[in-house]
């Protein structure tokens, strides 16, 4: 039972919705912001510190949500590192793509986030893989010098 | 079929509803999410097709056959209507678009028109967000108190807080559902109505899940105002119902503005038709009136009876199925309780459930059920729900409960 849902609960899914490593607020941070999906009552805050050069050094979160999100929050706090606002916009799109239509050919840097393009065979959840990037994108638009 | 039939024969009236036939990749639909909105049996279907192919016009103001036909089919669900609720009158009867929107009228014409800033307005912590959001709207429009009974752990509404809530009569109007969407709460509508009078409040009930499951008599409750919504009742959607008695709505000043609602007008002056017409503004939803009308005739021919002993042994069997299955703990533990309940399980978020479930043909709910503030006094952010209908099988439960053992297994 269940077999068809493997792709998209992979066991990257699982484990990372069950043992979040990146589910904490930062003690020093550049930059948060919240989304909530109003639709669902999933809830996530994002936590964002940046280097000297401005790119994402770190990131962390809390979320109240399904295996999706937080998976999904969680993959995307190790796939930020090392992107400025600029490049986080481009991997945010692309990253919408891959869960949209489970595919972004001409994409880079979204290996990360591959276990996550079987979100794109139920459509009703796309929005809970996206929701802590929009989180994401707030923060860093919110941010002083980051916008 | 008749009105004294006690037991279903549940396979016989499957037939009547098409859509359960269907299958979902290649398995049966098991339909478990009737509290948002029921199928609808083919009598609804056939009177909505047959009006449009045989007997359609605009209703009221036609001076032709098609129109006086039409009209009085429509008008002919008014008295089914009322006939339900045992109403004093057909013309205590307020069509509206669903429930949401015959509460907004009566927090609109009620709410202003007669309620004074500095009275309350009690409604409780179980209460869907349509119940909420009006009076919300109305307190910061008119400078009404809005005050919230709490419920118990249990979540059946602390009836000691309640009456302490009324006793500086300064509640005007309590607003409180019949029957949680959530926990299946039935409340004790006609205690609630007996101290709300007591202390000099109206009370309006909101019936979206309870006029479903069980007869209502608003004369036996002795409410004020009762709403439900067509498409939960095997109807239509687009068509709600506000019953309110008759000296009330005389009172109250008209909701919305436009045609069918005037006895007169000039650029000075509009005068209001009766009531309810008054609160009836434009051309209304013609054809799901008449499908409404076929939902009441289709619900009373199985009859109350045997739907709620029907429902009833339904949710004895789920509890009994669901309590023993390891890390799901129900929601909700109420005395009297219909045919709703809703579930967490242990590492897993309700939508990872409800799409697990889904993959086995099986539809619930998921999410926080327009009900937030509840969500928060339950310590939860959503939940998972099963509910039923005239229709559902013992067989469905037991395939929920199979299911969901196997979902326990996937997430552990």
């Amino acid at each position: 039972m269940f077999e068809d849902v493997r792709d998209l609960y992979q066991e990257v899914i699982l484990d990372r919705g069950r043992h979040p490593r990146h589910a904490q607020r930062l003690d020093a941070f550049d930059a948060t912001a919240k989304g909530d999906n109003p639709m669902c009552g999933d809830r996530v805050q994002v936590w964002v510190k940046h280097n000297d050069q401005g790119a994402v050094s770190d990131v962390g979160f809390e979320a109240r949500g399904c295996a999706i999100s937080i998976a999904s929050a969680d993959l995307m706090a190790e796939a930020a590192i090392g992107h400025t606002a600029t490049t986080l916009r481009k991997l945010s799109a692309d990253f919408a793509q891959l869960v949209t239509s489970g595919d972004c050919p001409d994409c880079a840097g979204l290996e990360t986030l591959q276990p996550l393009s079987g979100v794109s065979e139920f459509p009703s959840r796309v929005k809970c893989a996206t929701l802590p990037w929009h989180a994401l994108l707030s923060a860093i638009d919110a941010e002083p010098g980051h916008g | 079929m008749n009105d004294r039939m006690t037991h279903l024969d549940v396979a016989l009236l499957r037939r009547d509803f098409p859509i359960l036939s269907e299958t979902i990749r290649g398995k049966p639909l098991v339909f478990l999410d009737s509290a948002a909105s029921a199928q609808k049996p083919r009598a609804v279907i056939d009177a909505m097709v047959g009006a449009m192919e045989h007997q359609y016009a605009n209703i009221h103001r036609g001076l032709h056959w098609m129109s006086e036909r039409t009209t009085e089919a429509y008008e002919g669900t008014r008295d089914l209507t009322a006939t339900l609720l045992g109403a004093n009158s057909r013309e205590e009867i307020v069509f509206t678009r669903n429930s949401t929107e015959a509460i907004n009228l009566v927090a609109h014409s009620y709410g202003r028109g007669i309620l004074k800033p500095g009275q309350a307005v009690l409604i409780s912590e179980m209460e869907h967000h349509s119940n909420i959001v009006p009076w919300q709207m109305l307190r910061d429009a008119h400078g009404i108190e809005l005050r919230v009974c709490p419920i118990t752990d249990a979540g059946e509404l602390d009836m000691a807080a309640y009456e302490g809530l009324l006793e500086d009569r300064k509640v005007g109007l309590v607003a409180i559902t019949h029957m949680s969407n959530v926990l299946g709460t039935y409340t004790p509508a006609a205690r609630l109505c007996a101290l709300a009078h007591e202390y000099g409040a109206k009370i309006l009930l909101d019936g979206s899940q309870a006029v479903v499951h069980r007869r209502v008599d608003v004369k036996s409750l002795d409410a004020d105002f009762y709403v439900f919504t067509g498409h939960k009742l095997y109807g239509p959607t687009g068509i709600g119902v506000l019953w309110a008695r008759a000296e009330l709505l005389e009172a109250m000043p008209p909701f919305l503005g436009g045609g069918d609602m005037i006895s007169s007008v000039s650029f000075e002056h509009s005068s209001w038709a009766r009531i309810p017409h008054k609160f009836e503004a434009g051309t209304p939803a013609i054809l799901e009136g008449i499908g409404l009308s076929a939902a009441i005739k289709y619900v009373n021919a199985v009859g109350f009876d045997a739907i709620a002993a029907h429902e009833q042994a339904l949710v004895e069997h789920a509890l009994a199925r669901l309590s023993p299955i390891q890390g799901l703990s129900i929601i909700g533990h109420a005395q009297d309780r219909g045919g709703v309940i809703s579930f967490t399980m242990e590492g897993a978020h309700a939508h990872d459930i409800a799409t697990l479930l889904d993959r086995a043909g099986i539809a619930v709910r998921a999410g926080h059920h327009c009900a937030e503030p509840l969500m928060r006094r339950m310590g939860l952010d959503s939940t998972a729900r099963a509910s039923f209908a005239l229709y559902t099988t013992q067989e469905e439960i037991d395939i929920l409960a199979d299911t969901l053992i196997r979902v326990r297994e996937f997430f552990a």
